[in-house]
């Protein structure tokens, strides 16, 4: 009895999604993930992309640690160094190093394909301003 | 050569290799990825910004006699580093160093300015030459030591000798701490004096002389974060009017506001939105409505804005649906599952006008990049590779078959290289002549008429 109503609602569906490439997708995305929320554009996916770049570092939890610790170790990190998981204190270690780049771009190097020299026609000099404020990050030394 | 942009669209000629900047490494380091290319008001410098936080700034030869193939070549003209990485312990957020955008400011005398930004700091950097040296000082050697005063006995009036041409960058300005959330875009005003930072929720007013201090000008933010549902994307300045800019968000709308009307323009005084079949609603359908990209036209009269799958041009004069709409890739309506997977749905493309505004242009997926003849309507899709990089070469049209029965030279949709997108591309400001950032390469291409 309840298979000859779940019949042509099935049809119906499968037109859309014949007409609609979209809905398929959907379809497909819903089937691989069935808890994916019901709004995708709502505040989860929004707040994701305003947060990008948290990386967590407290020096006051590291300071602590280190102080119960006394000589050993504190538990290292996991293979995923930005998950933060359990008893584990993210150390200065752990946050990726960002080194300044300091070689200089390939874009300004030989030009390749005309097998030419260097291309700089001049010295490329960064001449320290005067009018240069301090950097815009809190006050505490960097690692 | 003027006439030539004035004549028919990118379409409708043919388009050359002309040069490629970068290297040909297989391992591409991420600090070289170029994030925004930029050409300055004559056409005559091109900027680059990378991942890495560098500028590159190339120069178009002078035409030359002795050398006529190399007209209109561009070399490297000034590279510096305008960004570096930062870590905000207060905020416990790694501050990238990539330049985000690149914007020039119009040129007033010798030397020139160019905006670079990256998600928290904006820069105005000075770009001068130094061709001449004082020679002969009373107090100090050539090289710079200090001569003993009791040993000077006569003075001599320094005189300048010509040196070897040097470029030098220096940071004249930095515009920081504006932002809490991720600068998007920069825009310099018509009036030359005042330009715009967008950042995911706020639109901010400076001067370029004013560092200390900015107005706001558009929060979107809401009091309760929790009822948040849309974000900033991009915002310009109109090219003509100082007190107009547009700002266009993640759901698919632009609002465009008149700074005359209240000093905060939370209310916008035009509202673009094309209406939405609700039955063809989708999952997707929000995200891939979001819009990366917004440009004013050069003539002002129409704006254009790139989404996930298409170009729409909008008559500023009608709010309620655009004027033309250009389907870019529209085989990957079909594709879109695996490609919410793999993050490519919130690639941010861009896109941007010729010179006469009648052919517009906008990257892809493989290296592709698509051009629209606004006039004829023909529209053709090219290829940044390095096997179509021959000397003065001529681009061969591309096809992408959606089909089952895939003819000799088309490529099928499942074999395209999605690592390959080419979200940044600029055109000459009055010719014929596009750059185009395949990820670590810069391609430059000309029509065949130069």
């Amino acid at each position: 009895m309840g298979l000859s109503v779940l019949i042509p609602v099935f049809q119906d569906t499968q037109e859309k999604e014949a007409v609609l490439p979209e809905r398929a997708e959907e379809a497909k995305l819903k089937a691989k993930y069935p808890n994916l929320g019901q709004k995708p554009g709502g505040s989860d996916f929004l707040m994701k992309r305003l947060q990008k770049g948290q990386k967590y570092f407290d020096s006051g939890d590291y300071n602590m640690a280190k102080a119960k610790m006394k000589n050993k170790q504190l538990p290292s990190v996991g293979a995923d160094k930005n998950l933060v998981t359990g008893d584990h204190i993210p150390t200065p270690q752990d946050l990726p190093q960002r080194k300044s780049s300091l070689v200089t771009s390939k874009l300004a190097g030989l030009d390749i394909m005309s097998g030419q020299r260097p291309l700089l026609p001049a010295e490329c000099k960064i001449t320290a301003a005067t009018a240069c404020p301090t950097r815009p990050s809190c006050s505490l030394a960097k690692p | 050569m003027a006439g030539a942009a004035g004549g028919g669209g990118g379409a409708d000629f043919q388009w050359c290799f002309s040069q490629v900047k970068g290297a040909i490494d297989e391992d591409v380091a991420e600090a070289d990825i170029i994030s925004t290319v930029e050409f300055n008001y004559t056409g005559d410098l091109l900027a680059t910004g990378d991942k890495g936080g560098r500028v590159v700034i190339f120069q178009r030869e002078q035409e030359n006699k002795s050398r006529p193939h190399s007209r209109g070549e561009y070399n490297v003209y000034s590279t510096f580093q305008s960004h570096e990485p930062e870590f905000d312990y207060l905020k416990s957020l790694e501050i990238e160093e990539k330049i985000n955008k690149i914007r020039w400011l119009p040129q007033q005398n010798a030397a020139h300015f160019l905006l670079s930004t990256n998600d928290k700091t904006i820069k105005l950097w000075k770009i001068s030459e130094r061709d001449k040296r004082a020679e002969g000082y009373n107090l100090k050697d050539e090289d710079g030591r200090l001569r003993d005063p009791f040993r000077i006995t006569a003075l001599r009036v320094p005189i300048l000798k010509p040196m070897d041409l040097m470029v030098e960058a220096s940071p004249r300005r930095i515009f920081a701490n504006a932002h809490t959330y991720h600068i998007n875009s920069i825009s310099v005003n018509s009036d030359h004096e005042t330009y715009l930072s967008a950042d995911d929720l706020r639109i901010n007013l400076w001067h370029l002389e004013i560092t200390d201090r900015s107005f706001n000008i558009v929060d979107i933010k809401p009091a309760n974060m929790e009822e948040l549902t849309e974000v900033i994307t991009a915002a310009e300045f109109h090219p003509h009017h100082c007190n107009v800019f547009v700002y266009s968000s993640s759901k698919g709308t632009i609002r465009l506001c008149d700074m005359r009307s209240s000093a905060l323009c939370d209310r916008h005084s035009k509202f673009f939105e094309e209406p939405e079949d609700p039955s063809s609603r989708s999952f997707f359908s929000e995200i891939i409505s979001s819009i990366s990209d917004v440009k004013f036209s050069h003539s002002g009269r129409y704006m254009m804005t790139r989404d996930y799958l298409s170009v729409k041009v909008w008559d500023l004069n009608m709010e309620n649906r655009p004027v033309e709409t250009y389907q870019v890739h529209e085989y990957l309506r079909s594709k879109l599952c695996s490609l919410y997977e793999n993050d490519c749905i919130f690639d941010k493309f861009e896109c941007c006008w010729n010179g006469s505004d009648s052919a517009i242009m906008t990257g892809s997926y493989n290296n592709f990049f698509r051009m629209f003849d606004r006039n004829t309507r023909r529209d053709i899709t090219l290829e940044a590779s390095r096997e179509s990089s021959k000397p003065r070469a001529i681009l061969k049209p591309r096809k992408v078959c959606t089909g089952g029965k895939r003819k000799k030279d088309e490529i099928s949709v499942d074999s395209l290289d999605f690592n390959k997108k080419i979200l940044h591309t600029a055109w000459h400001p009055t010719e014929n002549i596009i750059a185009v950032a395949a990820t670590n390469n810069l391609y430059i291409f000309q029509d065949k008429m130069n």
